[in-house]
């Protein structure tokens, strides 16, 4: 602050609440409904403080699912969730760091070529090509498998060019001392260059973790058998029931369920996550 | 850039680079060469025949006037999402910047909404504006006006509009704050002994200052609203009523998946990947040549 103010100071404090009154409220909403039962939703106006039905709704949801229209309990969909979430972090965090390193510290016919196949990858988001990338999973007989889940989400060079980036800032006198001391390509990886890109991985877990648990069009499409679904997906099968009108309470737990896991992701590791965000898109 | 340093191994660089490159053309380059192929061809309504018919679909496509239309709803679409979300998050942003208590708390609950997932962003928005059972419908309809995202193509659109932007906003406002708090106080205070007030410091210092800030984030915003809102529109309104809130995206999934029409479809996928290539380099360029004043 440069000058003092008090009445900006006031409309400064009043836009911020303002703010976070809007982006919370339909948070907080999906609470209180979760915790009523569905009675005191239908009338329209609907109650604004929690009720008593905390436990019973979500034990039912999460036990039981709503089982009349064929849904797995939704316990099973946070762990399709998680897997797949899991598997789209860690395989693409691994790939690319190493696929980076190989770009970075050596010299081989082709570098340049393989460089540019995979950044132009950069460029196409799975759903600009999602019906020919769907033939191309079905026929290698990957639907309804966690393989088919995250695999093809894994390919994109994000993180490839984030580690490329970082890499390229690591001294080149590390290199020499350890070559000096006898390590080879393998050892300077392992000891040196990993430990160093320990807090680079750590905010990009935080990112794609995020980003593998929020998938939605994927998984719609190569999950036939209700076993896979994810609670993002499995969300939209209960809202959209035909001719009645959705169970608020359930759909309303579920969402609340839904969103846990990743909000605590983001508030827990704040600042690896604030990290994560401005490098990889920067 | 390269290293001046570097090792030498016959086999373990292409040992490493195998697994990403083996990826990226099985699921990137084939999927991709695939949809340009197919794109040139036609089927008949059995299935039966497939013939080339070089760029008649291309031709068929923009010759149809639905395809037009939701060309422009798409625009008009994304141009909302990020105006609505790129605004509200810049006058958060700015008002975080300039206040000193509570700083840090309005910001952890500034960014929910980027753990929330787009199809769940919508779900909670379709709740709050239902027309039965929705609190914000029923203060619409209070206020006199008939609110209903069910029959009424303009409620369905401000609907997936708010959502999309609500989503939005938490990303927006950490970049907007991180560019804010980048700029050195230095120059706002010098402004400020020469007696600029607020709005005129804005106008003058900040907002240029911002500019490779803004500009990134319009480029950002408009990929997002492209086609990351396919969660949205497809988990609340499914494109309707009717067809007005049918955007590109939407539209490619329902030709190829509902509509089983492949060329166009195809084609389709080819128009949306030149809008992406051109974003892209749009940005690269501009970003190299940093947007200032």
């Amino acid at each position: 602050m440069v000058e003092n103010r008090p009445f900006f100071t006031f409309v400064a404090h009043f836009v911020l609440l303002l703010g976070v009154a809007i982006v919370v409220l339909p948070l907080w909403l999906a609470f209180v409904a979760s915790t009523h039962e569905p009675s005191a939703l239908i009338t329209g106006l609907m109650p604004l403080i929690p009720g008593d039905r905390l436990v019973e709704n979500y034990e039912l949801v999460l036990g039981e699912g709503v089982a009349a229209s064929g849904a797995i309990p939704v316990w099973k969909m946070l762990f399709n969730s998680l897997v797949m979430a899991l598997c789209i972090a860690i395989g693409k965090i691994a790939i690319s760091l190493i696929s980076a390193y190989a770009i970075v510290y050596f010299r081989f016919p082709f570098r340049t070529f393989c460089f540019w196949i995979i950044f132009i990858t950069l460029m196409l988001p799975v759903e600009v090509r999602i019906v020919p990338t769907f033939e191309v999973v079905s026929s290698l007989n990957m639907l309804n498998s966690f393989a088919g889940l995250s695999v093809p989400l894994i390919a994109s060079a994000t993180a490839t060019f984030l580690f490329r980036q970082f890499f390229l800032t690591v001294p080149d006198e590390l290199v020499e001392a350890a070559r000096i001391d006898g390590a080879g390509p393998w050892r300077f990886f392992q000891d040196i260059l990993l430990p160093l890109s320990r807090t680079n991985i750590a905010a990009l877990f935080v990112i794609l973790f995020i980003y593998g648990w929020n998938q939605y069009l994927w998984p719609l499409l190569i999950t036939t058998d209700q076993s896979f679904t994810t609670i993002v997906m499995g969300i939209q099968r209960m809202v959209t029931v035909a001719d009645a009108e959705p169970q608020w309470h359930v759909v309303m737990a579920t969402a609340v369920l839904a969103v846990l896991p990743p909000l605590a992701v983001v508030l827990g590791m704040q600042r690896l996550f604030v990290k994560g965000l401005v490098e990889t898109e920067k | 850039m390269q290293k001046r340093v570097t090792f030498r191994h016959l086999t373990l660089p292409y040992l490493f680079i195998l697994p990403q490159l083996a990826i990226t053309i099985v699921f990137f380059i084939w999927p991709a060469g695939e949809a340009i192929y197919q794109s040139l061809l036609r089927q008949d309504a059995f299935g039966l025949n497939t013939r080339f018919v070089g760029f008649e679909n291309f031709e068929r496509l923009f010759a149809d006037p639905l395809y037009i239309d939701t060309l422009w709803r798409t625009l008009g679409f994304s141009v909302s999402v990020t105006l609505l979300s790129m605004l509200s998050a810049l006058l958060f942003a700015v008002m975080a910047d300039h206040v000193i208590r509570g700083a840090t708390t309005y910001k952890t609950l500034l960014i929910w909404p980027y753990a929330v997932a787009p199809a769940i962003a919508g779900v909670l928005w379709w709740f709050l504006f239902n027309p039965s059972v929705g609190i914000l419908a029923y203060l619409l309809q209070g206020l006199g006006y008939d609110w209903n995202p069910f029959l009424d193509g303009d409620d369905a659109m401000i609907l997936v509009v708010i959502a999309s932007a609500w989503k939005q906003v938490s990303y927006n406002f950490l970049f907007f704050l991180a560019g804010l708090q980048a700029i050195p106080r230095s120059l706002i205070e010098a402004a400020a002994i020469d007696g600029a007030g607020p709005v005129k410091r804005f106008w003058s210092i900040v907002f240029p200052l911002l500019s490779p800030t803004t500009f990134f984030l319009l480029v950002v915003n408009v990929v997002y609203a492209f086609f990351d809102t396919f969660g949205t529109i497809h988990a609340t309104t499914s494109g309707g009523p009717g067809q007005s809130t049918t955007t590109l995206i939407y539209k490619v999934f329902n030709d190829g998946f509902i509509g089983l029409n492949y060329g166009s479809s195809a084609a389709q996928s080819v128009v949306l990947m030149i809008i992406v290539i051109g974003l892209t380099v749009v940005q690269f360029r501009y970003i190299e040549r940093r947007v200032h004043y």
